[in-house]
């Protein structure tokens, strides 16, 4: 039964392991359950569980395994259906509605909207494209992707109609998180890399090498030498795409700036992020309120610093080449992309791109082709940020 | 189940049925215990509280961004000896005079049962838990200098905090009986306040918490306030003399509660 147990956690997505189910093995040997389910279930967590973040998962999975509780997974793990899932990621061409039409899709509000959603994904039993109630592409229901209705929900997929109040995507979100190649750890212990020592400053740290060769000449005198401090010249900036491409990615996004600002070794560090591609205006919080002028950012810093881009570089050609092509529909920007980019090239010889998405598909896209021709390319992965910071690091100017 | 003694908490310190069952699985299978929970809430305390209960010596470590793993271990005095040898002072043939025992060591070396604090391991670099992996596992480390092995007489109890300003590795993790302290719920906080306060009225008591609860679920306030602040705060206002009817619809040192400036603005704009 209790290998039961341990089977039962791992289906759940509860990363425990052997050594872990031994020392539990070897704890109720000792008595400590005290032949009770309460003390069983404190012992097992302590023992198994090892960040707060999976207490819920463990509640879970125990309430199921022990009180033979009905616990909605799908609710819980999955969020979509599968099938569902999967035909949402390859859409129907969207519909163009006239002006009549759009002026009709009234405007829901947003708690009704989810309760409306929730009740219709119990409904629906079936694929479903075109048409106004089900969630589908292609259609105007408020709930679906590539959709047309103004305060719709977009359920998977990219978002065509670019209106969507709220992206339930949580499917690809638990991928990542289950499968998670990369941790805040590891990306702290990749940009760790990112050093260069210089010497710098007085004469304060014990040069013990030459005092004990210079005692040593001295007869056993001691003869104290001291030498200057080495100190990292690393200045990182750091621009993150935030666009609705990079939804998925997210969390990693989220990981390499918590790591960034862990890292106490640079000697000067900046952050901000973009949407899409970088304009005149670079923002520092994550739902682009707050904002900076790029031509400020770049002049204060110089050929010195080094520049981490991330983004999946994906985006329409327009978005790139032309004047006032950028997504956001209450912003114009003046020179296109491209432009803004060869601008940061210049001023920072030294910048990589991190892309998220696998290598695959880069070739598929026309602007990551653009992209990649300006700044050296690398995967996200343990080893493309390796080879980055490498790049970032030996590159000279 | 009979050869050690149980962890029931202590006088001064009330601890949840949860946390006791994950303090006597470590004592008893002898494997470090790892201590998570929002400032305040007594990770540290508890660790004295276990040395207490179970009469045990008490030796800590606090670490900080610099401290390195070597140093919880030993300390070859170099500087000193060679000082002694240029001026003749002591007895520089034996290097072991010259050995510092780190606190590990010292709790390793001593002649009973220790308990050690490792405080705010998350403090030192990303590397420090790694460093300790092997001297926690077998409990013994080796001093080149001296060519000897100092292993644990009695296996120390072992217990460490985290604040999880970084994250800790997975090895590390693996390896110990983990607990989250949560915050208290009321009923755990009367317990917690009756030891500090043990003759405070009921009624004002509950006022106190529905107010001191009130602040921490508003959503603007960024640093909740802890036990140790509620406990600050109970002090501040048995001493200016409040009680219950006093305290009806006024909200009196704030300040105490609340250390950032804006919350305490948002709170009082709020309550006025």
């Amino acid at each position: 039964m209790f290998v039961n147990f341990f089977y039962h956690l791992r289906g759940r997505g509860l990363d425990v392991s052997v050594t872990e189910f031994l020392t539990l093995l070897e704890a109720l040997n000792k008595g400590h359950a005290h032949e009770s389910l309460d003390h069983f279930y404190s012992l097992a967590r302590a023992i198994l569980v090892k960040k707060p973040e999976y207490y819920d998962l463990y509640d879970l999975a125990f309430a199921e395994f022990f009180q033979d509780a009905v616990v909605d997974w799908s609710k819980f793990q999955d969020g979509l259906p599968d099938e569902l899932n999967e035909w949402l990621q390859d859409p129907k061409a969207m519909r163009q509605l006239t002006p009549e039409e759009l002026a009709k899709l009234e405007a829901m509000d947003f708690d009704e909207l989810m309760r409306q959603f929730e009740e219709r994904l119990k409904e629906q039993k079936e694929r479903h494209d075109g048409g106004n109630r089900w969630i589908g592409t292609g259609g105007t229901s408020p709930f679906g992707h590539g959709g047309a209705n103004p305060a719709g929900i977009r359920v998977g997929g990219p978002g065509g109609g670019r209106s969507a109040v709220q992206v339930a995507q949580n499917r690809r979100f638990r991928n990542l998180r289950t499968d998670l190649t990369l941790d805040v750890r590891q990306f702290g212990v990749a940009l760790r890399k990112l050093r260069v020592l210089t010497k710098d400053g007085r004469e304060e740290v014990l040069d013990l090498d030459e005092t004990i060769d210079q005692t040593a000449k001295n007869c056993g005198d001691i003869e104290i030498v001291m030498k200057q401090p080495r100190k990292n010249e690393v200045k990182l900036l750091l621009l993150a795409d935030v666009g609705g491409s990079m939804t998925p990615y997210s969390h990693l996004t989220s990981l390499l700036f918590s790591a960034a600002h862990q890292a106490s070794h640079f000697k000067q560090f900046k952050s901000y992020y973009f949407h899409n591609c970088p304009y005149d205006v670079l923002y520092s919080d994550m739902s682009r309120r707050k904002g900076e002028k790029t031509e400020d950012v770049l002049k204060n810093i110089d050929r010195t610093w080094r520049c981490i881009i991330m983004g999946d570089a994906a985006m329409a050609p327009y978005e790139l080449m032309e004047s006032g092509g950028s997504i956001d529909m209450f912003y114009i920007n003046k020179d296109p992309g491209i432009v803004w980019l060869k601008r940061i090239a210049e001023k920072v010889p030294r910048t990589i791109w991190l892309n998220p998405d696998p290598i695959k598909y880069w070739n598929s896209y026309f602007t990551v082709r653009v992209i990649s021709s300006l700044f050296d390319m690398f995967p996200l992965t343990v080893e493309g940020l390796d080879d980055a910071v490498r790049e970032l690091r030996m590159k000279p100017i | 189940m009979s050869d050690f003694n149980l962890f029931a908490g202590t006088e001064g310190y009330i601890a949840s049925s949860e946390l006791r069952d994950a303090v006597n699985v470590s004592v008893s299978l002898e494997r470090p215990l790892l201590i998570r929970g929002e400032p305040g809430t007594g990770k540290t305390l508890l660790a004295k509280a276990i040395a207490e209960a179970l009469q045990m010596p008490f030796i800590s470590w606090h670490v900080k961004s610099t401290t390195k793993a070597q140093e919880g271990l030993y300390v070859y005095d170099t500087v000193q000896r060679l000082n002694d040898s240029r001026f003749g002072d002591g007895d520089v043939s034996n290097i072991e005079h010259y050995i510092k025992l780190g606190p590990l060591g010292t709790s390793f070396e001593a002649p009973e049962r220790v308990v050690l604090l490792i405080d705010e391991i998350d403090k030192a670099d990303m590397e420090f838990p790694n460093d300790l992996l092997h001297e926690l596992d077998e409990m013994s480390f080796y001093i080149r200098e001296t060519d000897r092995t100092v292993t644990a007489k009695q296996r120390p109890v072992v217990v460490i905090t985290s604040n999880a300003e970084k994250e800790l590795p997975d090895a590390f993790l693996r390896r110990c009986i983990f607990h989250y302290i949560d915050f208290p719920d009321e009923a755990l906080m009367r317990q917690i306040v009756d030891v500090h306060f043990p003759k405070i009225q009921d009624e004002l008591l509950s006022q106190i918490l529905m107010k001191f609860y009130w602040v921490r679920e508003q959503p603007e306030v960024r640093k909740k306030p802890s036990t140790s602040e509620l406990i600050d705060w109970i002090g501040a206002l048995k001493r200016a003399g409040m009680d219950a009817a006093a305290l009806q619809g006024a909200f009196p040192f704030l300040g105490v509660l609340l250390k950032k400036e804006a919350d305490l603005q948002g709170i009082q704009k709020k309550v006025s």
